[in-house]
């Protein structure tokens, strides 16, 4: 009798995404399924998916959803999780949300040390609204909005958050991940993991950056894609587990 | 035990609230509230409760939005600039359906103003504030003692309605300290939030909360069963008061500081022989129409009075509907007309009802 | 005996998979379209299938189920 290895996490439904073909977004999801799973959180979690591409994660995940307002989710979170410190509370955020009209929250959530997860998901682009310049577009990057590519004159320089929040006392665990290969897949998962483990545990603010293709708005196959995001994102946003608490599994 | 004290229009407001149930306060300081914020701080986390400031206004209603998620009974407090800062929130909370309490002790403006009373909010808070097809309901209280009564009548109407309730006072009422009697404490919900995201546990279904209808349909939909929460605040839920209203020739329309005024010259007038009262509007959304209406029929002419250049005069003139004459007096900027002053403006309609028909500046006839 | 299962309806033939197989099996069926109008993910060589499931690991979109 077959045994099967690798099938739909539990928590997520049976229902094919709205992503475009190769976005990243439905493998990072995914492992937040995985992760959810393995912890047997899904009962106990209230997600905030705020604007952006994977707003509609509601659609995907099956736990409770909240959907807040653009880059506002680390404060929405926060009030849920002052309200039920018990539950398991995560934010799910791209980087025009999180480092761009969301800069404040995520980074007072943070120095508040707030008992809440994030997972940021970093494409150098804004995606629903069709490939705007974002803070973590790179210099030379084109978009929409920066046509002959960023110059740091006009536009100054890319936001690397976890290098930004890694100042900061409050977080329990920062790390960066990518998911453009198997092997970094395996990665990510695990620091995903480890970051609800840290909430759990109730060591306070815990975040993944995942960085994440956007064929479409890159103007890419999703081959190529991973492929520019390896020789171009990587050198700029290193993977890194930035702080690690002792002890989490 | 009833409880009567000398307090502050701010910290009644926040005694009141812990009193109403409520147990989570985000915020973030502005003049004239700063009381209410700081009474939260020192007398929340004496209930189990949290009070947490914020890094801004927009983190703080996103806050309460969150803990709102939850069903828990929650509240902010700002003015003016900062209540500007809020509307997004605000929005979203009316459009998600969630229960919350917003006080806005009004400031002077428009910008950065001045931390003067005022009543120039009255747009922002009566016709909904931020983006979308939405209303708060709004209460003005004219006392502290009001001020500690709306505070239960807030929080109920929010979890009834799963509207956000904004109660809307200003620097006068906010600062001045009168004696009150503390409604008595309750405890717990009055309404059940099945519609809470508190975790699926072993529920079949996840919930969600969210504001977003990417279909029109859908979303025309959604829209016109809040337009039908409306209607049924409108019927069930708007609230008055009349002072002298009964027999009245001349009727003041104000709210909350400009109402206390309107009152003493409406004593005044009465003492001269002129039959004045007053309407005084409790909730400017739903706003009483149908008591201004039948006074204009009856052939009452209106003195509307407001700390501002003239905002709530526009609904009395709806109200009235060409039925009969609404005049306007204001003071702005943070200067409170004295009742003396109302009183000139009565005489004025008065003296103008034995010549020519014509309307008091600014009328509607 | 490993075999790799696709929902093949499910595939929007975004190829990731198709770096992923370390045997080389997994490749876009160029001669037809799936229900969606992509060339669907297909597994060519079904005997060489290790069920190591790294395809499914890339597939973001839940096409891949792996049984061993």
């Amino acid at each position: 009798m077959a045994k099967i290895v690798f099938t739909r996490p539990k928590s997520m439904k049976d229902v094919v995404t709205h992503y475009c073909p190769g976005c990243h977004h439905g493998i990072i999801h995914r492992l937040v399924g995985e992760a959810l799973d393995e912890l047997e959180l899904a009962p106990k979690t209230i997600g905030v998916a705020p604007v952006g591409c994977s707003v509609f994660i509601y659609d995907y995940i099956d736990t409770d959803f909240i959907q807040a307002s653009h880059g506002r989710a680390p404060a929405v979170a926060t009030g849920v999780k002052r309200a039920l410190p018990d539950k398991f509370v995560f934010t799910y955020q791209g980087d025009g949300d999180l480092a761009a009209i969301g800069t404040a929250e995520i980074i007072h959530a943070a120095a508040r040390g707030e008992n809440i997860t994030v997972i940021f998901v970093n494409n150098a682009i804004y995606g629903m609204t069709g490939g705007q310049s974002a803070p973590t577009t790179l210099v030379g990057q084109s978009s929409t909005t920066t046509p002959k590519g960023r110059t740091s004159q006009n536009d100054g320089f890319p936001i690397q958050v976890c290098e930004m929040l890694n100042t900061l006392q409050g977080p329990s665990m920062i790390s960066r991940v990518a998911v453009q290969t198997p092997a970094q897949v395996i990665r990510a998962k695990k620091a995903i993991r480890r970051a609800f483990q840290c909430q759990v545990e109730g060591r306070g603010f815990s975040f993944v950056e995942v960085l994440s293709a956007c064929p479409t708005n890159w103007g890419m196959t999703p081959l190529d894609a991973g492929k520019w995001l390896e020789d171009e994102m990587i050198p700029y946003y290193p993977l890194k587990d930035f702080r690690v608490p002792e002890g989490v599994q | 035990m009833t409880q009567k004290v000398l307090m502050k229009g701010n910290e009644a407001i926040a005694e009141a609230a812990i009193r109403a149930g409520c147990r989570f306060f985000f915020g973030y300081p502005i003049t004239p509230q700063n009381e209410l914020l700081e009474y939260m701080a020192r007398n929340l986390p004496k209930v189990d409760g949290v009070f947490l400031q914020s890094e801004s206004e927009i983190g703080a209603i996103n806050m309460v939005m969150g803990a709102a998620c939850t069903g828990a009974r929650v509240m902010t407090s700002s003015s003016g600039p900062g209540i500007s800062l809020k509307q997004e929130g605000i929005s979203y909370i009316a459009g998600s359906e969630l229960p919350a309490v917003i006080v806005n002790i009004m400031r002077t403006g428009p910008g950065l103003g001045g931390i003067a009373p005022t009543q120039s909010d009255y747009y922002q808070a009566a016709k909904g504030g931020g983006h979308g097809d939405y209303r708060l309901m709004v209460l003005a209280p004219s006392s502290v003692q009001e001020m500690a009564d709306l505070m239960f009548l807030a929080f109920d109407k929010a979890d009834e309605y799963r509207n956000p309730v904004m109660v809307l006072g200003d620097g006068v009422l906010g600062q001045m300290m009168e004696p009150v009697i503390l409604p008595e404490p309750k405890e717990g919900n009055a309404v059940e939030k099945a519609w809470a995201t508190t975790g699926k546990g072993n529920n079949p279904e996840s919930k969600l909360i969210t504001s977003l209808y990417i279909k029109p349909e859908e979303a025309e939909k959604f829209c016109e069963h809040l337009a039908a929460k409306y209607r049924t605040m409108a019927e069930k839920d708007t609230r008055w008061e009349s002072y002298r209203a009964e027999d009245a020739e001349i009727i003041t329309v104000a709210y909350g500081t400009a109402a206390r005024l309107c009152m003493a010259a409406v004593d005044m007038a009465r003492d001269k022989g002129i039959r004045a009262g007053l309407i005084r509007p409790i909730t400017l959304f739903p706003f009483p129409s149908a008591p201004i209406y039948a006074a204009a029929e009856k052939g009452a002419r209106f003195l509307t009075v407001e700390l501002s250049t003239g905002q709530m005069v526009d609904d009395v003139r709806l109200a009235v509907n060409g039925k009969s004459t609404v005049g306007f007096y204001g003071r702005s900027g943070g200067m409170v007309p004295d009742p003396r002053d109302i009183l000139s403006q009565i005489e004025q309609i008065e003296s103008e009802k034995t010549g020519t028909t014509a309307a008091t500046e600014g009328g509607a006839a | 005996m490993a075999r790799a299962i696709f929902q093949e309806d499910r595939c929007k033939g975004c190829g990731l998979c198709t770096a992923a197989c370390p045997t080389g099996i997994v490749v876009l069926d160029a001669s037809r379209l799936n229900s969606k109008g992509f060339q669907p993910a297909i597994v060519t060589d079904k005997e060489k299938c290790n069920g190591c499931a790294l395809c499914a690991r890339m597939c973001p979109d839940l096409v891949i189920q792996v049984e061993r």
